[in-house]
């Protein structure tokens, strides 16, 4: 497993030291985090945590309560800073900046990845609104350009059928899964390049759940996501990579069917197994 | 063994029933919602008790002054002898011109802190500040009345040259200071209603955050917020000590606010401290400003009511 992670390391580090030509792996890697450690005061949460992040794949983040997936997720558009008492050490480069300068502004980062959260968040506005916030914010404002945004993402959430006909509603009446797909969609809008999503489904039913994890394979053929997970099958469904996550620390890191067939290390195979966790 | 812990089980059991069939027990049950009903009737046969006390009164002095003359009068003359004029106009403008400066001065003071107090102070900053309007909340308001009066009016006589000793825009803005706390205090509540969520959506976004402030929060405190500004206006138009202090008694029909002018509640505390004889014009007069006082505040008070409902962001 050490052995593993050393290779996710070395092939990280030759992206990045960049011997060869950008152009040939530069569309390959977007998030590289380079031994982070994080402390909430004296906890330590994350601990030397190195991955890389593929474009275009979906990443799923497993691991027990309290393992540190979420304060990851968090760190990868610097929403753990919310929390005042966070310390981090480290890099992770984002498109080879690394996001943790002081120097690197917030929102900027925060436009180019965006996040779906665990219980869906909408805005209490109308779906439109929802949907244009974002870009409003960041400056547009002619109603044609908004019009043409709004479809896009509601369309690009696969939402657009449900809600054509009610835009001028408010979204808060709209179903726990719909809800959750105006966050995607609102996300959407800004035309990230990576989405974020923590948890997004574990507040929703079944049917609902089926229709956000299918959304997540027809978006990562433009988006590379990264989701954290508390449910095993569904990050064995649908994504592309597994990181195994345990008091802080990656366990183990690979090829989605590798974790779940043939994972490297015993307390992984323990906890995707049900054994503990 | 089994069937000792039945017999346990069933003597506790036994306990529960005996102590729920105790007298008193029962006489309480039945006793409690009456006396919470006449506890709650009380204020509301006093509020009846008031406003019948005020429709009489006010009845008995339409007996000798024309209702329009009343409501459409523009001079205030109740004490000028042979020929008392009583057109409430000049007095509504009194507490009108206070009630609108006292509103320029604490909205955009007191929306903005509670803003700072909500989105931006730390919780060291909260905890330090929010103790200090209240104490400002709790200030008596005829404290308020002399501060305008010997501290703020002599400031704004150096700065506005023929600025009267009494005047409208000393209370008014004192005033202002007095409600200040009021909309501080209750916007701020609206907006840490707000859940974190809904910030974080935003943020998550790209917002900055401010414009997680004005953008989204704002918005969804905003039935809070303007309840809480009808609020203080009702607070405002009766507040009483500040402007009889401080604004004079001269009731002026106009939209000067450097001269002295007369609110409704400052002439009926000029009355009430004065010798008008029981059964009097001027005695009855008091109510009919009352009267018109009290339709003043409970509009606003059913505003607020209907505004915190109708424009509520509901989430």
């Amino acid at each position: 497993m050490v052995l593993k992670i050393q290779e996710e390391k070395t092939f990280v580090k030759k992206i990045q030291t960049g011997a060869k030509p950008v152009t040939e792996v530069a569309g390959n890697i977007v998030y590289d985090t380079r031994n982070l450690n994080l402390w909430y005061g004296d906890h330590h949460g994350l601990k030397d945590v190195n991955l890389g992040i593929y474009e275009n794949e979906v990443t799923a983040i497993i691991g027990p309560s309290g393992c540190g997936k979420s304060t990851y997720l968090k760190t990868l558009n610097r929403m753990v800073e919310l929390v005042p008492i966070v310390r981090t050490s480290g890099e992770i480069l984002y498109r080879e900046r690394n996001i943790l300068d002081k120097d690197y502004t917030v929102e900027e980062l925060r436009t180019r990845v965006g996040m779906v959260f665990q219980k869906p968040n909408p805005f209490p506005k109308s779906i439109y609104d929802n949907i244009a916030y974002g870009p409003r914010i960041h400056g547009i404002k002619n109603k044609k350009i908004l019009d043409e945004i709004v479809e896009k993402s509601l369309r690009g959430a696969a939402i657009w059928d449900e809600v054509k006909d009610r835009l001028n509603q408010n979204a808060y009446g709209l179903s726990g899964g719909q809800q959750q797909r105006i966050c995607i969609a609102r996300c959407l809008a800004v035309e990230p390049d990576v989405i974020l999503m923590d948890e997004p489904t574990s507040a929703l039913d079944p049917i609902s759940t089926l229709k956000v994890e299918e959304l997540v394979q027809e978006l990562k053929k433009d988006y590379s996501i990264v989701i954290v997970t508390h449910n095993m099958q569904q990050a064995a469904r649908i994504s592309d990579r597994t990181a195994f996550f345990l008091s802080g620390e990656v366990i183990e890191y690979d090829k989605t069917d590798v974790i779940f067939q043939t994972p490297a290390d015993q307390r992984t195979e323990d906890y995707i197994s049900g054994r503990f966790g | 063994m089994v069937s000792q812990k039945e017999n346990k089980s069933s003597s506790v059991q036994q306990l529960i029933a005996n102590s729920r069939n105790h007298k008193t027990k029962k006489i309480v049950e039945k006793a409690m919602p009456a006396l919470l009903f006449s506890a709650a009737l009380i204020s509301i046969l006093t509020t009846f008790g008031i406003v019948f006390t005020l429709i009489f009164e006010t009845f008995e002095f339409f007996k000798r002054v024309s209702i329009t003359d009343f409501l459409f009068g523009t001079q205030w003359l109740p004490f000028s002898g042979k020929e008392p004029l009583f057109g409430i106009l000049p007095l509504i403008a009194g507490t009108l011109k206070v009630t609108l400066i006292a509103v320029i001065v604490a909205v955009p003071f007191g929306i903005g802190s509670a803003i700072y107090l909500s989105e931006y102070a730390s919780e060291k900053a909260r905890r330090t500040i929010k103790p200090i309007l209240e104490v400002l909340a709790g200030v008596p308001t005829i404290v308020y009345g002399f501060f305008a009066l010997t501290f703020v009016t002599p400031i704004l006589q150096e700065l506005i040259p023929g600025l009267k000793i009494f005047n409208a825009l000393s209370p008014g803005i004192v005033v202002g200071v007095m409600i200040l706390p009021m909309i501080t205090s209750l916007s701020e509540d609206a907006m840490s209603s707000v859940p974190n969520s809904m910030r974080e959506g935003a943020l998550a976004v790209g917002a900055t955050k401010f414009e997680v402030a004005i953008k989204v929060v704002l918005p969804a405190a905003l039935s809070g917020i303007i309840a809480s500004v009808v609020l203080a206006i009702s607070r405002a138009i009766g507040e009483t000590m500040i402007v009889s202090l401080a604004g004079g008694s001269t009731p002026k029909f106009d939209l000067n606010v450097t001269d002295s002018i007369q609110t409704m509640t400052a002439y009926i505390v000029q009355v009430s401290t004065g010798d008008a004889g029981y059964g009097t014009t001027i005695y009855y007069s008091i109510y009919s400003v009352g009267f018109t006082l009290f339709i003043f505040t409970l509009v606003m008070n059913l505003l607020a009511h209907y505004i915190s409902k109708r424009f509520r962001e509901v989430y």
